[in-house]
């Protein structure tokens, strides 16, 4: 266990009033940050200190600070969600920090995702491209098969699991050079196409979403995994390649 | 005169919820156009219950504060949902998970309610399936089961550890289907300000829009707040940061009754308080009590010696450890329910056993060393392997605990630097889940016509102590099965009422509320921020209002509380403008509400002189130290009636809880 220990650190810190005006990097100084804490709760610390100032806090995105609401966002020293792996930011403890160290917060950076304020971004886009198709069509009466009726092989079940973990973070738009949606997207069609429910409407689903991705303005995947290597969840580029496969075939389908 | 009709069917238990479906008023599909819903809150009952009534044909307009509905706090629950399927043939039926709940719930839960939650909570399972949730299965395909706190079958459906996220996705999913469609309106990013009352029905609220801070007018036929709990009022719990009660709070505040609210859960697994920066709690999922075994030392300077770093808890011997919950609680052991397992943690850790090192010294060990041996062992000989080594054994028993709870074992590791694996978790109780809540009626409706509660919003149907993997069972309950029947009943005679307009003296008077009180914690310039305040309340309420409550501590709460509120409408310091994204604004409003709520608290749990459930009153226990309940004069709910801005003026309610079906006795896990 790391002794505790007051870290003397220096912010440098993207404000920016809304998404219509211009931004800068702002300098702050803060001082005895328990090494226990966790980076939002650092950031807890300078807004309170701001506010004793008779200033307006930094505003950033979180909410259930566990990890899996994926609400958190921030770039942290170049990388999404900081230095570490596997973890969201709420999950990034300053421990991971040196005393006297630099650090450079700045919000998801992705024509799809604007600025609100600050540190916060609109991830919205997201949304949307769930909407076009990211969904079984079943209707909500619970007048549906027994859950047992069709068994699903435990493979395919802990698979569709893996890709259904992801969080919508955005981490995977946020730190692709070409701000491509396609790590989320292929998450979800992987989920569906890989249980007998989600099969039936599999073809038409993949193509509404990735329509929708493509209307949102996300770039396209050039293999380079910088998606995999951020994303909290360890989501896995096969996903990529299951979403691609499903939608070569769907358009083969189409003619 | 009380409101309080709870309106529950007539007939034998098990046929009064499908006799009161036969009996309801319908909206025909061809009507369900000319109604508008008003959905407040998207989590597991408010997500569920926009997807159905969209789907059903209502316009649905849904709120809620996060920046999508797929964050919603449900998102966060670990273990699993209960449902009565008996796959496992080890004897469930719906009887028995009515009957386990009721008993979990302390006997302060409504019969008929638990009965239909029972009840529906099989189809809800289908349901999730058939939309792709991705629940735990076996080799031959089937679903798997594990078991929870208070229960002795395997109930419970997972996903991972993160059932709460994966049936969140799919009432989500569904939700998205209908916003696709055009049928639900969502309103990401919106904060409820204020209900809006027209001639004694709820007609529409007044609406933040958290991005651009306009202030907006929204009408509909019925309003629904699905908005979670208040744990919050703590400040520090396993909430997520922007849960709050306002929507629930305002409601009261125009006429809903507010029930029981000193029922607080405080669940047993969570992350130690490690500082005074600390902002929330971190829940280890209870599941984890299937595997792991719950100590501390049994010699005094043991604990003494790992506090202060001279001892690991891996180098104390068997016979020196005191597992506490297997020897107080022969037959639940590790299993008993949170309320139990939490007061045991706190009577040790209050006695001095307690194992962190912190301001309060306040933790116990959840070890999962015996498991990885037995599960290794196991293992081993599934793979054949004779005469396996420490090491192998070590391997395998790893690799099944990492299979079942790999990602809580992460998510410890990075939060504390400590492996699970090698040394054991360091858990203590925190405020985890609200049972208390907005009193409604068997329809759900509250006191306040045409306004619905559901979810951990309403008080109905955990009684004084909730049971594991029971709360996404009621959320999904309320929202997919439930209300769409009941509301309908109140809708039916809107069919010609037409669109509420939005430009009456109604919403000017709402909306005139709000923009005063906007101006109003801009323009204070006081000297303390809004945590501030919030941090004094929690810190009164955990001390008196807590684990443990005493007559002279609640008394003291409450004058302490009404002095937090004074100094907080005089000093508090709001600042930025209206006008765009201000999240101290946000805060200074729920803060507000949380104070308010806060008192009613320690009101609620004053008058209430027994120790039941989540409500331990040190003044009545046992020689043990269990809890002593008073069902002669305590078997009902305590629904309270607002009268003024000062809540001690509050007046009590009572709704007779009457148990035709089960015998009210003392519950014990022994």
């Amino acid at each position: 266990m790391s002794a505790k220990k007051g870290l003397h650190l220096t912010l440098k810190i993207w404000r920016q009033k809304n998404s219509k005006t211009k931004g800068q990097f702002e300098t702050y100084k803060i001082s005895d940050v328990s090494t226990d804490s966790s980076f939002l709760e650092m950031l807890d610390i300078l807004n309170e200190n701001i506010i004793n100032e008779g200033k307006e806090p930094i505003a950033f995105d979180h909410d259930c600070r566990e990890g899996i609401c994926g609400m958190c966002s921030l770039y942290i020293n170049g990388r999404a969600h900081g230095p570490d792996t596997g973890i969201t930011t709420c999950q990034l403890h300053m421990r991971m920090f040196k005393d006297g160290e630099t650090i450079v917060i700045e919000p998801w950076r992705s024509a799809a995702f604007p600025v609100i304020k600050d540190l916060m971004v609109d991830r919205s886009a997201f949304d949307r491209v769930m909407a076009a198709g990211g969904f079984i069509s079943v209707n909500t009466s619970g007048n549906t098969l027994d859950a047992n009726a069709i068994p699903v092989p435990k493979e395919d079940a802990d698979k569709a699991m893996d890709a259904a973990a992801c969080i919508g973070c955005g981490a995977c738009v946020a730190t692709c050079k070409n701000g491509s949606a396609m790590l989320f997207v292929g998450a979800k069609v992987s989920q569906f196409a890989l249980l007998p429910q989600g099969r039936v409407e599999a073809k038409r689903r993949v193509l509404n979403m990735v329509k929708a991705m493509d209307e949102e303005g996300f770039g396209n995947c050039s293999n380079t995994g910088a998606c995999e290597i951020e994303c909290p969840k360890g989501i896995s580029l096969e996903n990529i390649a299951r979403m691609n496969r499903e939608y070569m075939a769907a358009l083969v389908d189409q003619g | 005169m009380s409101k309080l009709d709870s309106r529950i069917p007539a007939g034998p238990l098990k046929d009064k919820w499908k006799n009161h479906k036969d009996h309801m008023n319908l909206v025909a599909p061809n009507n369900r156009d000319k109604i508008d819903i008003i959905v407040v809150g998207t989590g597991l009952a408010g997500g569920s219950a926009a997807a159905t009534l969209a789907e059903q044909g209502y316009n649905v307009k849904a709120f809620c504060y996060q920046d999508s509905p797929r964050r919603a706090h449900s998102i966060a629950a670990q273990g699993g949902i209960n449902a009565a399927k008996n796959y496992q043939g080890d004897g469930d039926s719906t009887y028995r998970l009515f009957y386990d709940t009721i008993k979990g719930g302390d006997y302060r839960a409504r019969e008929a309610n638990v009965y239909r939650l029972a009840e529906v909570s099989a189809n809800i399972i289908d349901q999730c399936v058939s939309q792709g949730v991705p629940f735990g299965r076996d080799y031959g395909g089937q679903l798997d089961n594990r078991s929870f706190g208070g229960v002795q079958v395997k109930r419970t459906f997972y996903a991972k550890g993160q059932t709460g996220q994966q049936l969140l996705l799919g009432a989500y999913s569904s939700m998205s289907r209908q916003i696709g469609k055009g049928r639900i309106k969502m309103y990401n990013r919106h904060e409820m300000m204020e209900l809006v009352i027209v001639d004694g029905k709820a007609r529409g609220i007044i609406a933040r829009n958290l991005v651009t801070g306009e202030i907006e007018r929204h009408s509909a036929h019925a309003v629904v707040i699905a908005s979670g709990g208040y744990g919050n009022v703590y400040f520090l719990s396993t909430n997520a940061m922007g849960s709050n009660v306002s929507a629930a709070w305002k409601i009261h505040k125009k006429g809903a009754y507010f029930a029981n609210p000193c029922y607080v859960q405080i669940h047993p697994t969570c992350i130690p308080v490690h500082g005074t920066q600390q902002s929330k709690l971190t829940l280890m999922s209870e599941s984890l009590r299937n595997s792991g075994r719950i100590w501390v030392p049994k010699k005094i300077e043991d604990s003494v010696a790992i506090r202060e770093g001279k001892l690991r808890p891996e180098n104390i011997k068997e016979e020196d450890r005191d597992y506490y919950l297997e020897r107080r609680y022969p037959a639940f052991g590790n299993l008993v329910p949170r309320d139990v397992a939490s007061r045991a943690g706190k009577e040790r850790c209050d006695a001095g056993f307690g194992i962190e090192n912190n301001e309060t010294k306040e933790g116990v060990y959840l070890d999962f060393s015996t498991e990885i041996i037995k599960k290794g062992k196991e293992a081993a000989i599934e793979k054949h392997i004779h005469n396996p080594t420490d090491q192998q054994i070590y391997d395998l028993g790893k690799a099944w605990i990492e299979e079942k709870y790999g990602n809580l074992f992460v998510m410890y590791e990075k939060i504390t630097a400590d492996d699970p694996y090698k040394t054991p978790m360091k858990i203590y109780p925190a405020v985890h889940y609200t049972m208390g809540g907005v009193w409604v009626d068997y329809n759900l409706q509250s006191t306040i016509p045409g306004c619905f509660v559901i979810g951990e919003a309403n008080f109905s149907d955990h009684g004084a102590n909730r049971l594991g993997a029971s709360a996404l069972m009621q959320g999904l309950a309320d929202g997919y099965f439930v209300l769409p029947y009941t509301i309908a009943d109140y809708l039916s005679a809107d069919i010609r009422t037409g669109t509420i307009p939005t430009n009456s003296e109604d919403f000017d008077k709402a909306e005139k509320e709000i923009k005063d009180k906007v101006d109003f914690f801009l323009n204070n310039k006081g000297t303390y921020s809004v945590d501030h305040f919030h941090k004094k309340l929690g810190h009164i309420m955990w001390n008196k209002v807590g684990m443990g409550r005493t007559p002279e501590g609640l008394k003291e709460a409450i004058a302490e509380i009404a002095q937090v509120k004074k100094e907080f409408w005089a000093d508090v310091k709001v600042p930025g403008d209206a006008d765009g994204m201000n999240t101290e604004l946000e805060k200074a409003f729920r803060v507000a509400d949380f104070i308010e709520l806060g008192q009613l608290m320690a009101i609620d749990a004053l008058h209430r002189n027994e120790s039941c459930g989540g409500h331990f009153r040190e003044d009545h226990a046992t020689s043990e130290g269990e809890a002593e309940r008073d069902d002669v004069n305590f078997k009902y709910v305590g629904a309270w009636e607002y009268q003024t801005d000062d809540i001690t003026t509050e007046v009590l309610h009572k709704e007779d809880l009457i148990y035709e079906n089960i015998e009210v006795k003392a519950r014990s896990y022994k």
